[in-house]
Order: structure tokens, then C-alpha cells, then sequence
């Protein structure tokens, strides 16, 4: 459903992607693992059309869709929770939930139903967003990008400075999430857990694809060389 | 005379000398009626300069500087006319009576940000101009009132001649200060505030206390190139000397040459200044050109002609940024 | 002096005050900018409606149907075609763009109408009022507190209670994220623009019905429009209805002492505010 075709991305001078190809089937869950610096972020901003690549291609349902503007992007049925929740600050936690139907696509999710997948949501509805604690803020923003009902979510970094406790409720939403047909890719910093959730792996090094394959078919040895480079 | 043109500080000051020094020369040999038409292009050369201090290397985008050019006329004459200050020693005493002012004006106004600042400059202004307006003994009234103590200096000739002077040194004077003033320590402290204002306070730059005395400079500036205007047209009206207008020159000269440089401004004077030779028949017309071509270098070359030109052409007559080496300049 | 009076032809001021400070503060409240012609559109939609009761004969109230949609219209489009590539996240260029569509405004309406100063004819409704005992309460200040009223809850209920509301509130908490909703900021802005040229238009016409105005007189307008959102708080909707009050009040007080010191007494109440309550009597709320 979605291809990438030897993506170059650049801000000014500086190349955060080189020559990177990626794809994803219907329904399939990705991880992008890698480190710090590894371009992972930039990724999931250039699908979710906040960036645009110099060069190559991007095919979301079969249509190009480089240089479209994130707005666009929402409404074609691609949700990015990005990198540290950034949740609207002034606006409550039901007010946010709404803010991610703002495209009104036609699906399965209703605010209910993210008050079902997160209980604990439901009670500090009325709360400001800012006011609560940094897993329930983490629910909130996959609550949002669940409003849209995407084809295609994608999760940046969502276990970062949470207990393991809620990691652990965060990932069973994932796949339930998965479980729906909706196409994920998350990008995690922790090797192990990206593994665990996904499908299939593509590990990036400095902007390039240092490996790819099925969780199940790589050795240690070979993602933590791709993984580090050495 | 190498080791003089050594630096391109001294080699600038000596170009300036040599310059200042012809202008000045020229009210032994000039005519009366070009003096006369230069000493409206020298005060709005200097005006140009410190409005571009302030907004375009301060990043205080005032539209109430208008305020310190009436102060600047009404102290000059309610020091020599009421108070019998002498004229010079009066003149001299704008700058402080200015800075004493614009201390506590800025100390309020930098609890506004951004655009609300600049609305909150024209307030101030608006209350000078509805204090000196209020006393008629001040104001004079609608009609104004004149500068009494000039008629000591006789023949008139030579009070045009001594304005013209003062005007060279003023605009020669207000490009030395930026061009020195940018060079400095505090001169780095600006640029980097321009850059980020976080990341300069982060670094130790003491944003609020480098903008203040910026603010204090221009306005102590202003009012002295105020008291010149009035020193030369004799004559001052609560209503003209407080004008909106005089900003908007400014902004004008400043935003058409190019903000943040110090050829933009002299270029930028010097296109007003022809502009409103041919323009001023228009009236009403004239400002809505002046408005529109604002608007449009704003939208199509933010660094205005002089921007266009060093563009094409890398020259550079007052080299203030510092360069690290030759290859190192800002990507993009 | 008769302090109850002043106090009430005060409050009645601070209605037109509080629809000058809403279109003010919406824009800024969702783009961080300052429309500094703003004073002159207020005497833009004065003219305006003038010219409507001229060529279709309609009383000044009428010609709201027709002014209010013109302006909302022509703030969009300003917004999409210029305002919009002036935000760079530099302050400099909304300054300079507004301050010079300004000088503009202001010299195209004196090359029109002329500099003298025009009223709209509202006929006996004008000089209307109620008497309240000794205290004397116009019609059209009347109406135009009323309107301010129902400006303000209509744009409360909108940015709490609609999509599109909601969208505003996100936008100005953090454009990018925004986008990323599916909302397209560019557009908000052009909305955004749109809706405070249309409170604009209102306030533009009740003053217009209310006193003469003259094309030199919108730099006046946007300074009281400033100190209203300065005395009520920055980015709070119920506020700038208290601003506008507090500052109508004061001109009033401030010109019953000497009528040069209508202007006077509402600079230096905003300066004091400025100078003890640096975030105004009401600080910013989540509503903007």
C-alpha cells in the first residue's frame, strides 16, 4: 500500500536520507529500528508529508504522493503520532480527540471507542491535555491519530520516558490496532520491542537502509552490526 | 599610510573622514539652495540609520520613533527659548533630555511582544503628543510656535550653512555609530539575540539590558536629528512633529534599501529622496506609492535593492559581519 | 461631576471598544500577528457602508448584510495572497505589511472621500435613548454593547464547539501538528483574517451610525482596539469586553475633566496596566 523508491531527503545542505526504499503491505506491521541520528524521524515526517523528498518516489494506494502537504496526507488516511505526543497544549483531552477527526474519514473509530481502548482517558476527558500524566498524554495522541481512521498509522518513538508497565498496555493497543487491518509502522529506539511488534524490520544507519528482513529470520549478531555499524 | 588602511576599521574611518571632510567643505564654496536640499537628505540619512538599529539589528520594529523627533524639537525650543539655555549647549541637552525619557518608555514597552510592541511604541508616542499638545504654553497651540533664540544668528545664510554642517555630521556620525557599534562586543550580543534570542540568553547575552540601551541610543539619536529639523525649519506644530509619517519614511528608506545593513538605509535614503522630489506633486498618491512599494519589497525582496545588488555583485562598503575564514559563510 | 453617569456612558463605550479588541486579538491569537491597519479597516467599513446607503437607499443597520460578507471576503483574500507569505516566523514583515497597507488605506480614502469627516444617517434612531432616571442611555451605545455581547458568545460557542473552532485553538497551540491533522493553517489563516475583518465591519458601521469619522482617524481606532486587549488580557475572549469597558470609562472620566483628555486618561490607564499587571486583569484563558 505504501512504497518509498530511492528517497533522497535533505534540510539545506544537510542529506538526513539517502537512496532509501521501503514498502508495506496492507495490514502489515514495520518496525524501523536505529539509532540516534539515523534519519527514523525524518522517515515518518516524509510519509506523513511533512517533509519532501529531492528525489525519488512515494506511492501511497498507487498514487504519488511526494511534495503533497501533511494536510493532504490526513485526509488520504495516513495518522503520524509523532515524537514527543505534542499534543494541542490549550485544548482538552477530549477536545485533541476531536481535533484528530477533523478530516472526518469514515471508519471504525468514535471517541467511545478510544474511551474503550483507554479507560483511564475517559474520566480526565475535561482535563487540559497539558495536565496529565505522560502515558495517559501518549494515549491521547494514538487516541487522535486513531479519530482519523487511518489506513496507515504511524508510531515515532511511543514507549520513550514511560514505565514499563504502560509500555506494556501501550503495545497490546498496538495490536489490537493491527489487528483492526490497519497498516502500522513504528519507529523504536528499543531494538527488542520493535521486534517483537512487527512483521518485518528495516534497520537505518545514517540515512541508509542497513538491513532488512523478518524479525524471526535475523540473528542478533547481524541487526546490532546494522544496528551500530560496526 | 599602509599601516593606516591596515584594518578595515581604520581604512573605513578614513574614507569617512574624507568624505565628511568635502561635505563640510562645501559650506565655504556651496550654494544656499543646495545646502538647503541636502540638509533634508543628511537628517533622513540619519534617521534611516537609527531606525534600522534598532528594528533591523535590535529586532525592535518600532512604528512610534516619531515620538523622540517632536521631544527632540520641543526641548530644543522650551530649553532656549523659556529656560534661556543657551542654543548650542540646548541642542546638546536634546539627547539627554531624550534618554531620560525613553528609559522608562522602554522599560514598559519590552513587556510587549512582537507586533503588540510596535502598536505599544505609537501609544507612547501618542501620549508625548497629547502632553505637549495639552499646554499651550509649551505647544503654542494649534498654529505652533517658533524658535526665538535662532534670530541671534545672523545672517540667515549662516544658520542654513551651520544646519547643513551639523546635518553632515549627524549622518556621518549615525553610520560611524552602527557601523562601530555593530562591530563591538555588543555588535555580536545583537547578532546573535537576531539569530535566537534563546540561544543568545542562553549564552550569557543580556538581551533585555543590550535592547535597552539600543532603545536609549536611537531615541537620544532621533531627538537630536529632531532638534535639527526644527533648528532648520524654525517653526514646529504638535500635530506635524508627532506625525505617524516620520516613522513611516523611515520604514520606507529603511525596508526600499535594505533592513539589517548599513548600505541598505543610504541607498534606501537616496531613493526616498528622489522618489519625493517627483512625487511630491501627487499628494495623497504619493504615500499610497510609497505604501505599495513597501509592501511589495517586503513580499518579493525582503533584503530590499541593496540586497539585490550585493546579490549580484558580493561587494560589501561596510564589512560588519565578522567572517571566520573565507569559505565559512552561512549555508543556504 | 456626576460619576455614575460617566460610568455607565463608559460601559456603553466599552462595547464598540470590545469589538475593536476581538477582531485584534482573534488574528493574534491563532497567527501571532498584529494587524496594524486594523484602526483602518474599522473607518474602511464606516465608508463603506456609506456608500451602500448612497446607492441602494438602505439604512445604515441594512447594510451590515452587505458590508460584513465584503470584509470578511476581502480579509480572506488578503490573507491567502499576501499576509500568508509574509509569515516567515520573522516579525519584521507583518509589521511593515500592515503598517504600509495602512498608510494605503488611510490615503485612498482621503483621495475618495475627501479628508473632512462624514456620518452615516440612521435617522431618529440616533439620538434616541432611554431615561433611566437622571442617567441617559443612547439607543445605537445601546445596540452596540448588545452586539459586542453576542459577538463575543457566538465566537466563544464557535471555538469551543465547532470543528472548525477546535481547528483555530490547535492551529495556534502548534501550526505544524496541526497539519498533520489534516488542518490546513494556511486556510485558517484566511478564515481567521475573514472573521476579524468581519467583527471589523460591524464595529465600523455601529461607530459609523454613532459619530462622523474621517478617513485620518483609523490609527486612533487600532490604539484603542491595542489598549482593550492590553487591559483585559492578552488572548482572553470575555476580557477584552472588560478592557474595553475599563478603558471607556476612562476616556469618559479622563474627558470630563478636560476634553483633551479623553485620548489622554486611556494611554496612561493602559500604561499603568502595562506597568502592574503586565498580563492585563485577566490573563489568557484557553478560549485563544
Amino acid at each position: 500500500m505504501l512504497k518509498l523508491q530511492k528517497i533522497d531527503l535533505y534540510y539545506g545542505q544537510f542529506q538526513a536520507l539517502f537512496d532509501v526504499s521501503i514498502s508495506v503491505e496492507q495490514g502489515e506491521t514495520l518496525a524501523i529500528i536505529g539509532a540516534n541520528g539515523a534519519g527514523k524521524t525524518s522517515l515518518l515526517r516524509l510519509i506523513a508529508g511533512a517533509h519532501s523528498a529531492g528525489s525519488g518516489e512515494i506511492l501511497f494506494k498507487g498514487e504519488e504522493v511526494n511534495k503533497r502537504p501533511a494536510y493532504e496526507m490526513a485526509k488520504l488516511g495516513i495518522a503520524l503520532v509523532p515524537e514527543g505526543r505534542m499534543l494541542f497544549p490549550s485544548l482538552t483531552v477530549e477536545e485533541n480527540l476531536l481535533v484528530g477527526n477533523y478530516v472526518r474519514r469514515p471508519g471504525p473509530w468514535k471517541l467511545n471507542d478510544i474511551y474503550k481502548l483507554f479507560p483511564s482517558l475517559h474520566e480526565r476527558r475535561k482535563n487540559p491535555s497539558s495536565n496529565i500524566s505522560g502515558g495517559q498524554q501518549q494515549m491521547v495522541a494514538i487516541g487522535r491519530a486513531l479519530m482519523s481512521n487511518p489506513n496507515l498509522i504511524l508510531l515515532d518513538e511511543i514507549s520513550l520516558g514511560l514505565a514499563p508497565l504502560i509500555i506494556e498496555e501501550i503495545y497490546r493497543v498496538v495490536k489490537q490496532i493491527s489487528a483492526l487491518g490497519t497498516t502500522v509502522i513504528l519507529v523504536e529506539q528499543d531494538v527488542r520491542r520493535g521486534m517483537n511488534a512487527a512483521d518485518r524490520v528495516y534497520c537505518l544507519l545514517e540515512g541508509k537502509i542497513s538491513l532488512t528482513g523478518r524479525p524471526s529470520e535475523l540473528s542478533m549478531e547481524e541487526v546490532s552490526q546494522a544496528y551500530f555499524g560496526v | 599610510m599602509r599601516s593606516l588602511l591596515y584594518t578595515p576599521e581604520r581604512r573605513i574611518a578614513v574614507i569617512g573622514f574624507l568624505v565628511a571632510a568635502v561635505l563640510i567643505s562645501m559650506a565655504s564654496w556651496g550654494e544656499i539652495r543646495t545646502m538647503s536640499l541636502l540638509i533634508e537628505f543628511f537628517y533622513l540619512l540619519a534617521l534611516s540609520q537609527l531606525w534600522n538599529l534598532l528594528a533591523g539589528y535590535a529586532g525592535l520594529v518600532s512604528v512610534g520613533q516619531q515620538a523622540w523627533i517632536g521631544i527632540g524639537g520641543y526641548a530644543l525650543l522650551v530649553m532656549a527659548d523659556d529656560f534661556g539655555i543657551p542654543l548650542g549647549l540646548a541642542f546638546l541637552l536634546v539627547g539627554v533630555v531624550a534618554a531620560l525619557l525613553s528609559y522608562p518608555a522602554a522599560k514598559l514597552l519590552f513587556r510587549l511582544r512582537g507586533g503588540y510592541y510596535a502598536i505599544g511604541t505609537w501609544v507612547v508616542s501618542e501620549v508625548f503628543y497629547l502632553l505637549i499638545s495639552g499646554s499651550t504654553s509649551w505647544s503654542g497651540g494649534g498654529l505652533g510656535r517658533s524658535l526665538q533664540a535662532a534670530r541671534f544668528i545672523q545672517p540667515p545664510a549662516m544658520r542654513i550653512t551651520l544646519v547643513y554642517v551639523i546635518a553632515v555630521v549627524l549622518a556621518i556620525g549615525s553610520i560611524a555609530l552602527v557601523y562601530y557599534l555593530m562591530r563591538s562586543r555588543l555588535g555580536l550580543g545583537l547578532t546573535a539575540i537576531r539569530d535566537s534570542e534563546m540561544g543568545a540568553a542562553s549564552l550569557g547575552v543580556n538581551v533585555n539590558k543590550l535592547k535597552l540601551f539600543v532603545y536609549v541610543v536611537c531615541a537620544a539619536g532621533t531627538a537630536i536629528v529632531g532638534a535639527l529639523i526644527y533648528l532648520n525649519a524654525l517653526n514646529i506644530i504638535p500635530k506635524a512633529a508627532f506625525s505617524v509619517n516620520w516613522t513611516a519614511y523611515m520604514i520606507f528608506m529603511v525596508v526600499i534599501g535594505g533592513i539589517g545593513t548599513i548600505e541598505g538605509p543610504i541607498f534606501g535614503t537616496i531613493v526616498f529622496f528622489l522618489l519625493r522630489q517627483y512625487l511630491s506633486d501627487f499628494g495623497e498618491w504619493s504615500l499610497i506609492i510609497l505604501g505599495c512599494a513597501a509592501v511589495i519589497i517586503m513580499l518579493v525582496a525582503p533584503q530590499g535593492l541593496w540586497g539585490i545588488i550585493r546579490g549580484r555583485s558580493q561587494i560589501e562598503l561596510f564589512p560588519v559581519r565578522r567572517k571566520l575564514s573565507p569559505n565559512f559563510e552561512k549555508s543556504e | 461631576m456626576d460619576w455614575l453617569n460617566a460610568i455607565v456612558q463608559g460601559i456603553l463605550l466599552g462595547g464598540l471598544y470590545a469589538l475593536y479588541g476581538t477582531g485584534l486579538s482573534l488574528i493574534f491569537g491563532v497567527m501571532r500577528i498584529v494587524n496594524l491597519a486594523h484602526g483602518d479597516f474599522i473607518v474602511l467599513a464606516a465608508y463603506l457602508s456609506l456608500v451602500v446607503t448612497q446607492i441602494a437607499g438602505l439604512s445604515p443597520f441594512a447594510t451590515i448584510l452587505a458590508v460584513v460578507p465584503l470584509l470578511f471576503v476581502f480579509g480572506y483574500v488578503l490573507q491567502k495572497t499576501v499576509l500568508n507569505r509574509a509569515l516567515t516566523g520573522n516579525l519584521l514583515p507583518p509589521v511593515v505589511i500592515t503598517f504600509g497597507i495602512s498608510i494605503i488605506l488611510q490615503n485612498a480614502l482621503q483621495l475618495i472621500f475627501s479628508p473632512n469627516s462624514q456620518g452615516l444617517d440612521a435617522g431618529s434612531l440616533e439620538t434616541a435613548s432611554i431615561q433611566l432616571g437622571r442617567l441617559n442611555i443612547g439607543w445605537v451605545p445601546f445596540i452596540t454593547l448588545i452586539t459586542a455581547i453576542v459577538v463575543l458568545a457566538i465566537l466563544q460557542l464557535f471555538l469551543t464547539r465547532t470543528a472548525l473552532g477546535r481547528a483555530f485553538r490547535a492551529t495556534s497551540d502548534n501550526p505544524g501538528i496541526a497539519e498533520l491533522m489534516g488542518i490546513n493553517s494556511r486556510q485558517i489563516y484566511g478564515i481567521a483574517l475573514g472573521l476579524s475583518l468581519a467583527i471589523v465591519a460591524l464595529a465600523g458601521i455601529l461607530l459609523g451610525i454613532r459619530t462622523n469619522f474621517a478617513p485620518a482617524e483609523g490609527p486612533a481606532r487600532l490604539l484603542f482596539a491595542f489598549e482593550t486587549v492590553i487591559i483585559g488580557g492578552l488572548g482572553n475572549l470575555w476580557g477584552t469586553l472588560i478592557g474595553g469597558i475599563i478603558l471607556g470609562i476612562a476616556q469618559v472620566i479622563g474627558a470630563s475633566f478636560n476634553p483633551g483628555w479623553f485620548q489622554l486618561a486611556g494611554h496612561v490607564v493602559t500604561l499603568l496596566v502595562l506597568a502592574f499587571l503586565p498580563s492585563g486583569l485577566f490573563p489568557r484563558t484557553r478560549e485563544l
